[in-house]
């Protein structure tokens, strides 16, 4: 499977993920666990390159790095996240479902990788059915999306929207007595409605 | 002896090779493009710019470069030392490390990869990074103002950007950055029966709504006036950069640039036929692409220059008024009338 030069990179890619990862739930300082995360993210973009899926690892990149992360970055630096309050009152009580959340996780990637067979996904990735010079990934994974499941596919894109529109209604409150510049009302001044030409004579006020 | 040299040493060593000289290049010729931008600024606020070193101040850029080395690098007592001096060069490495698709000429890139386009997108939208660690880690009220301005605006107009970039692709049908502008040497103007005046098949005429989008989104990306609301002297001193002085903000600067003339190779690639002549005639099809596409580069930074000399600077509301709900509709719209045009009249 992997030799050579890519194995090196596998193993080095993952054991700083890996690492990395690790360091994300242990560190104590907020803002270095979401940079810790970045990196992650970034040697989980490594891994897929080296899988030859170049889409998926640009795709991470953008969505997560360039976007998810910047979000987090921007809660933790608007909220104060205390961290030893955290631990101290709140850790006891979310504690079990987390657990629970992780223990369920665990198993169903026990279930998938016990029923399945590595060996030959691993056969797979290294001899693709259409081969790759003939279908790039990103051709393929358009297909797999929107042609063939293109239901699915709108159905999560609707129940974004309506996860969407939820947050926009509960946050949105119009308040009155503010001034607003309206970009309309400015554009379609005319000079005869908005100035007003006087003639004065001289040496008189008006 | 000679397998291992060939198999193991000589492929690394000829990418950094290319990558070095790439480099060497590059910042030469930010250096002129910074002295240009203080010329054209100057000259359109009747003052000389600089004029003393060197001839005709052809020398400014070095001066400064040896001038930001020597200078002592203050780091302030409550800062977060390593993400404070990790921030510039994240923000250098970013914009310089996209540099590696960008093909000048045909089969002149580093990388030719598949997602050159998508690549692109990933770097640009990672450089907001550098901004958001050095304004947190600077500990202190107008550059941590700045890196949340910064992330605000960056993600505001990564989106337009986006859009516009599908619709370059639906017209082109790779994400590769070379087939992007091979697509450009069949076009409108073939179409419009004049094979000789080949400016008119790039993009720029018929996705003409598309280039002015990106050209001003670019302008927000790379926080150029009127878009520089990170670091408006007038309300933040400099934004992110307060707290930097030295080497530190030398690299902010240069990253800034790069990212600049990026931006403006990206504008040539998608709309401007890259390396293509202008017109389809002998002695331009002579001179050497790369010539034609450090012209189409030039000509951008000279509308960056123009526009900062004489475009006042956007309030925050209104910039990001123009982000989500004048680019992103629009643009939207765009791909829409783009995807259903192809389909129906089957040009793609």
């Amino acid at each position: 499977m992997l030799s050579g030069l890519a194995a090196v990179f596998f193993y080095l890619f993952s054991f700083v993920m890996i690492v990395s990862a690790t360091t994300v739930v242990v560190t104590r300082n907020t803002f270095h666990s979401v940079l810790f995360l970045i990196l992650s993210f970034f040697n989980a973009a490594a891994l897929f390159l080296l899988a030859g899926a170049e889409f998926l690892a640009i795709v991470l990149l953008v969505i997560y790095v360039g976007a998810v992360a910047v979000l987090f970055l921007f809660v933790i630096m608007m909220l104060d996240v205390d961290l030893i309050t955290l631990r101290r009152y709140r850790m006891p009580r979310y504690a079990p479902v987390g657990i629970l959340a992780g223990i369920v996780l665990l198993m169903e990637l026990i279930v998938v990788f016990i029923s399945s067979n590595v060996v030959q996904m691993a056969n797979n990735l290294a001899y693709p059915t259409p081969d790759i010079a003939m279908r790039s990934n990103t051709q393929a994974l358009g297909d797999i999306l929107y042609t063939d499941y293109v239901f699915y596919f709108e159905i999560a894109g609707l129940v974004l929207l309506v996860a969407m529109i939820g947050a926009i209604t509960l946050t949105l409150r119009h308040k009155t007595g503010v001034r607003r510049q309206s970009i309309a009302e400015q554009v379609a001044r005319m000079p005869k409605t908005s100035i007003e030409i006087r003639k004065i004579e001289s040496n008189k006020g008006l | 002896m000679y397998d291992f040299f060939m198999v193991w040493l000589l492929p690394p060593l000829i990418i950094i090779g290319k990558s070095l000289l790439l480099l060497i290049m590059l910042l030469v010729f930010i250096a002129y493009l910074l002295y240009a931008d203080r010329k054209i600024w100057a000259a359109v606020q009747l003052r000389r710019g600089p004029n003393v070193v060197g001839p005709w101040g052809l020398f400014q850029s070095f001066a400064d470069l040896i001038k930001f080395m020597v200078k002592e690098p203050i780091i302030p007592a409550g800062a977060n030392k390593g993400i404070f001096l990790l921030a510039p060069f994240v923000s250098a490495g970013l914009a310089l490390s996209a540099w590696a698709v960008i093909p000048m000429n045909l089969g002149w890139a580093i990388a030719d990869i598949n997602v050159g386009l998508l690549y692109l997108l990933a770097m640009s939208s990672l450089e907001v990074y550098g901004v958001i660690m050095g304004g947190w880690a600077s500990n202190s009220k107008y550059p941590f103002l700045g890196a949340l301005r910064s992330a605000a605006q960056m993600i505001s107009y990564e989106v337009a950007i986006g859009f516009v970039m599908v619709t370059v692709l639906l017209c082109s049908g790779s994400l590769n950055l070379t087939e992007i502008v091979m697509a450009q040497n069949d076009g409108l103007g073939i179409k419009l029966g004049l094979p000789y005046a080949s400016f008119l098949d790039w993009y720029w005429l018929a996705l003409f709504p598309m280039f002015v989008i990106f050209f001003i989104s670019t302008l927000a990306e790379t926080n150029r006036p009127p878009f520089d609301l990170v670091e408006a002297e007038s309300e933040l001193v400099a934004g992110h950069m307060v707290e930097y002085s030295s080497a530190p903000y030398m690299l902010f600067f240069l990253g800034e640039y790069v990212a600049i003339v990026l931006m403006c190779s990206l504008t040539t690639i998608l709309f401007l036929g890259g390396w293509l002549p202008p017109f389809d005639v002998m002695w331009f099809n002579w001179v050497p692409g790369i010539i034609w596409f450090v012209l189409k580069i030039c000509f951008l930074f000279f509308m960056f220059a123009m526009i900062k000399t004489f475009v006042p600077r956007y309030r925050y509301d209104q910039l990001m008024r123009l982000g989500w709900k004048v680019f992103l509709p629009l643009s939207l719209a765009m791909v829409v009338i783009t995807a259903a045009f192809l389909k129906i009249s089957a040009w793609a």
